[in-house]
């Protein structure tokens, strides 16, 4: 009870940093699609919707990972070492991306080094969501040899093949579509509006594409997708809601309704985690024949109770200053 | 180079990246929050124009602190697996509860750096004000988890597992609260100083600017009572020292065999090989009375220790010496600043003394780097003081050098811009 208490908080922290960290890299990427049409005020849209939330948004990854530490130290130790690499690069593409943003927004003088910063920003906004998709898409696989005959046995080829890299592309996919609904929402110019409701349509065609190549990444490593879901009953239910709400959200972004579509958007996210979480729960990671659980892996008992204390004081501090926050910001962008 | 040596080296290029950013983080909203107040009360549009200016200085440097911050919560993984494998467990507790202090820091900074003319202006001083007290908490709770593997406590090692945790003792262990406060002051410190530094350069530079007055007077303020405190805490912690890491201590002093009484050695350096200290400047009998209290009591030695405990010898003693300099310099400086604020204004604005300010811009950073090379150098060959050694907590990965040069050239990259941008604001508030 305990553990899945504990673990409910880590899902939690991971679904909020993807709803919302996750649009602020996604707004990044969508730098990269401004096509012809008005594109320095589509910048500044962006900017001014990240700006006074990305920090707070950031803290959901900090937040998950210290929970894992806390809570699950052999869980963190193990995929500490087995993904060395791929965490290095995200914790590159991490704090390019915040430094570039803040210093494109911060510089006194605004010259020819903002196009650098945006050069940077637009990069590393690919580049960490690439790896963390990655770093799921490895964990779900679970592929790591017991007895490695070289490094790359071990250390590379457990994340560096089709199926994790099919995660990625799907994880920068789901985070610009996300961004693309949300950015509708921030500016009262129909012109503009109109721009991002179909970059919003564009970025969920992406996204369905790049889920479908999930699967067939999946089949070509022998991992069939179908029938692990079709084992659960949750994973499905997960999967049959993100696919009904297609429907409705693309109405909703042809109408423009802000709030519509960004709740069917955001819940199609949510959807699709949770859905993976279920196929996943209880492993964490499987090696050779043996699995890492969130039971196996869980720190003691009293460890968990001070951490789920913490965790639920920190929340009652957090979420009012969170909604007010956005509350504060996301109703004056409009005025 | 070993892969225990570069994981040494990277951890402690992070860090000591990183601790620049968290210490202004720490320090500078409480610069902001108290010339905001001065602007609510007086009006004075200086006061506003230097908040703003300030502001923007935190936000950058809140940013770069923020990511490398990150960056630190998965280098204890990906550097000292082993480690984190049996401590999170005992010390993560202190890192979930800087979790909310950072999240509410994160939160109060939006807040205060997009709400001019958004929300009322109580509160809209009062998010200022919170950014820098949930600093303050966030660098109070990581400090705990360093303290912790100094004098680690709260758990029964057995076999090599850790067992009977108890959370609550291992955060508030007996080191916690003197380091942690000594962290703190030396935040205010450095800090002060850097940013009294800037501006007495703006007031060499544009002698009329109102602008540069007030900055230099509040951030010296600031700077000086933190600097003339931080000796009495330091003394403080170093008898603490004394006593729970003796081996700590005497290579801090450089103190190779056990002496009855201890002089206290000002300078020198020493060789392990010879067990001597060259150039070295002894005063009778101090040593005894800072470590105990007691001009004639003993003080252990290194040769009272196996010599595979020692720390190195050299790099401890060095930083030591360094920051005690520094920090009786600064001091020295302070309670001249102090008299100077209080009855002799008219020094402030002289100039031998603003381009001594100038010159002292650095030290508080200088020093304050040394002090966590002492600490944590002077804890090797631990990882968890007598517990597990650093070797054996090591990520197995190879190649860990190629981990330490990707982020050392971003760590140098970023320093490199940061200050350049710093120089841009500078001269553009001008």
């Amino acid at each position: 009870m305990l553990i899945n208490l504990v673990v409910a908080f880590l899902g939690i922290s991971l679904l909020l940093y993807c709803l919302f960290a996750g649009a602020d890299f996604g707004g990044g990427m969508l730098e990269s699609f401004l096509g012809e049409k008005r594109t320095e005020d589509q910048k500044r849209i962006i900017g001014n919707a990240i700006a006074p939330v990305w920090e707070a948004n950031h803290v959901w990854i900090i937040l998950a990972i210290v929970i894992l530490f806390n809570g699950f130290p052999n869980a963190y130790s193990e995929i500490s070492i087995l993904f060395h690499i791929p965490i290095l690069i995200m914790l590159v593409g991490i704090i390019l991306r915040g430094c570039a943003f803040t210093f494109r927004h911060y510089d006194a003088i605004r010259g020819r080094s903002q196009v650098y910063y945006s050069a940077i920003f637009i990069f590393s906004s690919y580049l960490a969501p690439l790896m963390l998709g990655i770093i799921a898409g490895a964990l779900f696989l679970g592929r790591i040899p017991l007895n490695p005959t070289s490094f790359s046995d071990i250390y590379i080829f457990p994340w560096f093949n089709w199926f994790s890299l099919a995660v990625g592309v799907f994880t920068c996919a789901l985070f610009s579509f996300l961004a693309a609904v949300y950015l509708v929402g921030e500016t009262n110019d129909v012109e503009l509006k109109t721009i991002f409701s179909k970059k919003a349509r564009i970025g969920n065609l992406v996204a369905v594409i790049s889920g479908g190549l999930v699967f067939l990444s999946a089949e070509g490593l022998g991992l069939s997708l179908v029938q692990i879901f079709l084992k659960n009953g949750i994973t499905m239910a997960c999967l049959a809601a993100a696919t009904m709400a297609l429907f409705p959200l693309w109405i909703s972004l042809k109408k423009k309704q802000i709030w519509t579509s960004r709740m069917l958007a955001s819940s199609q996210v949510a959807f699709i985690l949770v859905g993976w979480f279920a196929a996943q729960f209880p492993v964490i990671m499987t090696r050779g024949n043996s699995s890492l659980t969130i039971y196996n892996s869980a720190a003691p008992e009293p460890t968990l109770r001070y951490l789920l204390l913490a965790l639920i004081s920190g929340v009652l501090l957090i979420f009012p200053a969170l909604f007010y926050l956005l509350r504060v910001f996301k109703k004056s962008a409009l005025s | 180079m070993s892969d225990l040596f570069a994981a040494r080296l990277q951890m402690a290029i992070s860090l000591g990246f990183h601790i620049v950013f968290a210490a202004v983080g720490i320090a500078m909203p409480f610069f902001m929050a108290a010339s905001h107040w001065l602007w609510i009360k007086s009006d004075n549009k200086s006061y506003l124009n230097l908040t703003k200016s300030w502001s923007k200085g935190v936000a950058i440097f809140f940013a770069t602190g923020a990511v490398s911050g990150t960056v630190l919560s998965f280098e204890l993984g990906l550097l000292w697996p082993k480690f984190m494998k049996h401590a999170g467990a005992i010390i993560g507790m202190p890192f979930s509860w800087e979790g909310t202090a950072f999240f509410l820091e994160a939160i109060a900074l939006g807040v205060f750096l997009y709400g001019w003319d958004k929300i009322p202006k109580k509160i809209h001083w009062l998010s200022g004000l919170c950014v820098g007290v949930s600093g303050v908490l966030s660098g109070l709770f990581v400090v705990c988890a360093n303290a912790w593997m100094n004098t680690p406590c709260g758990f029964d090692w057995v076999n090599g597992e850790a067992i009977n945790i108890n959370p609550w003792a291992a955060m508030f262990n007996p080191a916690s609260l003197v380091q942690g406060v000594h962290m703190t002051i030396a935040a205010f410190a450095a800090t002060g100083f850097a940013v009294a530094g800037v501006h007495a350069l703006g007031v060499l530079r544009n002698p009329l600017s109102e602008f540069h007055k007030k900055a230099l007077k509040i951030a010296l303020i600031v700077g000086s009572v933190a600097s003339i405190i931080q000796p009495l805490q330091g003394d403080r912690l170093a008898k603490t020292v004394a006593v729970r890491q003796p081996e700590k201590l005497a290579a801090m002093e450089s103190l190779f065999t056990t002496s009855k009484p201890a002089p206290l050695l000002i300078g020198g350096f020493p060789s392990e090989v010879d067990k001597t200290v060259k150039f070295g400047f002894h005063v009778p009998k101090l040593l005894s009375f800072l470590a105990n209290g007691d001009f004639s009591s003993e003080v252990k030695g290194l040769d009272a220790f196996p010599r595979d405990t020692w720390p190195p010898i050299f790099p401890t003693h060095l930083s030591f010496q360094l920051m005690v300099a520094i920090g009786t310099f600064l001091a020295l400086i302070g309670v001249i600043s102090i008299y100077a604020v209080v009855k002799r204004r008219s020094w402030l604005y002289n100039k031998k003394f603003l381009k001594l300010v100038v010159a002292c811009t650095p030290l508080g950073f200088i020093a304050l780097e040394a002090g966590w090379v002492v600490t944590e150098v002077g804890r090797q060959p631990w990882i968890i003081y007598e517990i597990m050694r650093t070797k054996d907590a090591v990520s197995p990965m190879p190649g860990l050098f190629y981990s330490m040069i990707v982020v050392t050239s971003i760590y140098g990259f970023l320093t490199f811009i940061v200050s350049w941008l710093m120089m841009r604001q500078f001269r553009h508030a001008d």
